[in-house]
């Protein structure tokens, strides 16, 4: 196991040292880099020509490219790189790397929240589901990380099983009090994450997960050491306590809005800094913009993907997602079995 | 009583393991009294060769007697006799365990749990009892305790324990054979007075180690 | 030796003092008692005729399939969670999760998807129920042949997979769900919870004797589960084949699992809820013994619920998802509870 915050001292000292995080400030912006951010680029200019409507034939095209194009690829950029993110901010903070907001529940919690917002005021504004939406998400989150702080495990695998399971339990409630105000399949379609309804007004809150990710690049150090546990921090003069706090924030903020705009993106977070850590090994501040930029990259594709394989009509990217991450977190697992 | 002694990373564990067929092997056979530990079937090994690994499972509200009553599984299948509940009581009280028997492990310490542990392979009656590491977490006294519980039961009631050791010293002094490993591969094997000689212990652990004559016996001093 | 100075009988025997036979005896008591007063109060409650009358017999008789069907339920939700818990050394998960619910969900879904509402009709009928005990049980063994044999086997691993194999199943199916017009979508609501009065008499021929073999030969390989209980080192130790032993487990735990979702629908916390009861109400390690209790207290959980919901409350329907709730609230409240696992 690594040390998951728990308290307790073997654990921490038995478990694997710290890949040492040697700071490339010259590699940060390497050729390979460039190429990366050239595909991302390529792919986002693919967005922005892709869609059903005519765009340079008609009339008005330039109106509605504004309309609906431009929102729509900076929605992806800002959604994709966020989940991203609070991803990583969770698994630096877990030392786990089977933890994400879709496997600890946060996911659930957030839709919760939006869920009790729907319900107790119907026609709140887009700044008061988003709030309703974050506190869930802060609330469940600290719920996680103090189960994981009270409970000595065994296995890093039972994280996300139980984080899963307490995901079902809070969904459970959203179904139950959606059955019971008739709201069951609107439920669906809210929380089922895509991004055909972002247009040119309505998608402008995201903009505040660029926030998370400026800040998660300015504290990624202190969050890597927070995951060591409170003692190694306090240790090191970082207050433990502060730093879990900032962190589960982040990650609430990202998860909450991005689920009110957009909806869920399940397993991004898990499988984007996953991959960028399997072929650039654990160099943390190297591997951020990577991050970012394949967490952009991979929901551009499977919004892609959903908008042209059944046009005119649109997949979410939820279900792709969902499909794809599901597939890709199976196989980390099977690498991660055959190394014991 | 024959302690494997060696470096960190060693094989020791995973030999003691595979010969208790906990763990298979990758090549070759290994021979326990006569009987391939991996062609004989298990439920028969068990009433031959005992292991015990550290146990990290907790069960909840089981007491000690009925854990070291488990011990009697391969001869009863779970179905005690009087003659079971009579091996099960010689167990406990050999391991000094009489007045712990109908406490929960979990209101046990470290060390009680470890005996706890010991008398249920002893229970197994078995000829041969395997034991990895049984003093990682016990302190001076403890230690002490578990070798000279162990000693006996090798002189008492006549078994053969094959024990995996950290410290040399215990070895040297309470085992009549020490089996040196290293890189996989057994590089040295004799009575203590035979291993506890300056120049083997330094080949063996890779480390200046002067043996000198204590009060009790040979001492590896290696700080 | 030291016998002579402890007066008392030295036995290993599950309850060793009078005491806790006595504690054990008055558990087992209680929830009979509870059990019977439930299934009375379920047959004869709102009866209009006098007890013992033809008519009487004949309101009962209609109401028995519902309380017989608790019973299935009941047997298969409580002895399959013991047995999974204790296979896989934890007491947090239920079988449930494994993918069977998502797996049933998106049967329905899908029928109702291509057929419309009657698609509803169109899964429903014997064979398409044992058509889908043999799905659920097929998926489950091809996960466990899959990811327990070999020399990777590793048991967390194979959980995780069949949870991840479930979520990707559930998001199909709640694609699929949003493209229903609201009336088709009313339709399949109804049978994606879990509801005692989705069961079909029919059923219970297969149902019952599949949900009484598999719990039987759990029941009777009592002994060899508390060697499991141990870890997988201990048992194989003591001589018990610790994977040929998980994998028959898993397996009876796949039919009664698959059995009970078929029969009434999802029912998620209901085993989780109830095995964590049995554990307190038994207290003990022994398996012949959390059996007994576990299933009472399940049939007592779901006819109590029953009984109170439709003659207290008349709120017949929301039964399921009250137990998912209160099972919902304890697991939190375990998981929070200061422990390892």
């Amino acid at each position: 196991m690594n040390g998951t915050g728990a308290p307790g001292w073997p654990d921490v000292t038995t478990a694997t040292p710290p890949p040492s995080r040697t700071r490339h400030k010259g590699r940060l912006f390497d050729w390979r880099l460039l190429v990366g951010v050239a595909v991302v680029g390529a792919l986002l200019a693919l967005s922005l020509a892709t869609g059903v409507y005519d765009i340079r034939g008609a009339d008005d095209g330039g109106e509605m490219f504004a309309i609906t194009r431009i929102p729509r690829t900076v929605a992806l950029v800002l959604a994709g790189a966020a989940m991203a993110m609070s991803g990583l901010v969770m698994q630096l903070l877990t030392q786990n790397r089977f933890v994400e907001p879709t496997t600890t529940g946060t996911t659930e919690w957030a839709g919760l929240g939006l869920l009790t917002v729907m319900i107790l005021l119907p026609g709140a504004s887009i700044g008061t589901r988003m709030a309703g939406a974050i506190l869930a998400a802060f609330v469940g989150t600290m719920v996680f990380f103090l189960f994981l702080r009270r409970v000595t495990l065994r296995s890093s695998l039972i994280v996300p099983i139980v984080g899963i399971m307490l995901g079902a339990v809070v969904s459970s409630v959203s179904t139950f009090v959606a059955l019971r105000t008739d709201m069951l399949q609107n439920l669906g379609v809210w929380f089922a994450g895509s991004f055909t309804s972002v247009l040119r007004g309505q998608y402008e809150p995201l903009w505040i997960v660029a926030v998370v990710a400026v800040a998660v690049f300015v504290v990624a150090d202190r969050f890597t050491v927070a995951g060591l546990g409170e003692e190694i921090s306090t240790n090191v003069g970082l207050n433990h306590n502060r730093v879990v706090l900032l962190g589960t924030t982040l990650i609430a903020v990202a998860t909450g809005v991005v689920t009110v705009v957009v909806g869920n993106l399940p397993f991004l977070g898990l499988i984007v800094p996953n991959i960028v850590s399997m072929f650039r090994g654990d160099d943390l501040r190297g591997n951020l913009p990577w991050v970012c930029l394949l967490g952009i990259g991979i929901v551009t594709v499977c919004d892609l993907v959903g908008r042209t394989i059944v046009m005119p009509f649109e997949v979410p990217v939820s279900l792709i997602l969902g499909v794809v991450g599901a597939v890709v977190f199976i196989l980390l697992l099977l690498r991660q079995r055959r190394r014991g | 009583m024959t302690a494997l002694v060696g470096p960190n990373g060693a094989g020791k564990s995973t030999l003691l393991t595979m010969v208790g067929r906990l763990l298979g092997l990758d090549a070759g056979t290994i021979e326990v009294a006569g009987y391939d530990v991996t062609r004989t079937p298990s439920k028969d090994l068990a009433k031959i060769v005992s292991v015990l690994r550290q146990e990290n499972h907790f069960i909840t509200r089981l007491t000690v007697r009925q854990l070291v009553a488990f011990g009697r599984f391969p001869h009863s299948k779970g179905r005690l006799t009087v003659a079971d509940e009579e091996v099960i009581s010689r167990a406990i009280d050999f391991l000094d365990l009489t007045e712990l028997e109908d406490r929960y492990l979990d209101q046990l310490s470290g060390g009680q749990r470890q005996r706890a542990y010991v008398a249920m392979v002893l229970c197994q009656e078995t000829e041969y009892v395997l034991l990895d590491e049984p003093l990682n977490n016990l302190d001076m006294r403890h230690s002490v305790q578990m070798m000279k519980h162990l000693r006996r039961a090798a002189a008492e009631l006549d078994r053969t324990i094959v024990i995996v050791l950290h410290d040399i010293n215990f070895a040297g002094h309470y085992a009549d054979h020490i089996c040196a490993v290293k890189d996989g591969a057994v590089v040295e094997f004799g009575t203590p007075a035979e291993i506890m000689t300056d120049d083997v212990l330094t080949r063996v652990f890779d480390t200046p180690v002067t043996v000198v004559d204590g009060p009790n016996g040979p001492l590896a001093v290696y700080y | 030796m030291a016998e002579s100075t402890v007066p008392r009988i030295r036995t290993s025997r599950t309850l060793p003092t009078p005491r806790a036979r006595l504690r054990y005896r008055i558990v087992v008591s209680t929830l009979v008692v509870l059990a019977v007063g439930f299934t009375f109060g379920l047959l004869a409650w709102d009866n209009p005729m006098p007890v013992g009358s033809d008519g009487f017999w004949r309101i009962a008789e209609l109401r028995a399939t519902n309380v017989v069907v608790m019973a299935v339920v009941a047997i298969c939700q409580a002895i399959a969670t013991v047995s999974f818990q204790t296979v896989t050394n934890n007491r947090i998960i239920t079988p449930s999760i494994m993918g069977f619910e998502a797996l049933y969900v998106a049967v329905q879904t899908s029928a109702v998807y291509f057929l419309g509402v009657a698609g509803v009709l169109a899964v429903k009928g014997l064979p398409q129920f044992v058509l889908q005990i043999a799905l659920m049980v097929g998926f489950a063994m091809l996960l466990y042949g899959w990811l327990l044999s070999g020399r990777y086997g590793n048991l967390q691993v194979m959980l995780l997979i069949g949870i991840v194999v479930g979520g990707g199943l559930a998001s199909v199916s709640t694609f699929m769900q949003r493209l229903l017009t609201p009336s088709e979508f009313d339709v399949l609501a109804a049978r994606l919870f879990g509801n005692v009065s989705n069961a079909d008499a029919a059923y219970l021929p297969v149902a019952i004797p599949l949900c009484l073999v598999a719990a039987t030969l759990l029941v009777l390989g009592s002994r060899r589960l508390n060697i499991v209980a141990l870890g997988r080192d201990a048992c194989t130790g003591l001589g018990l084949n610790h994977r040929r032993e998980t994998m028959r487990v898993l397996f009876l735990v796949s039919v009664l699992m698959a059995v009970s979702t078929a029969l009434v629908g999802p029912m998620t916390f209901l085993g989780f809820l109830v095995a964590t009861l049995a554990y307190q109400f038994a207290d003990t390690y022994d398996h012949r013994y959390v059996f007994p209790v576990a299933a009472l207290t399940c049939f007592v959980v779901l006819s109590g619920a029953y009984f109170v919901m439709r003659n207290v409350f008349y709120a017949n329907g929301v039964v399921s998802i009250i137990i998912e709730f209160v099972g919902g609230l304890v697991f939190l409240f375990v998981i929070l509870r200061k422990g390892r696992l």
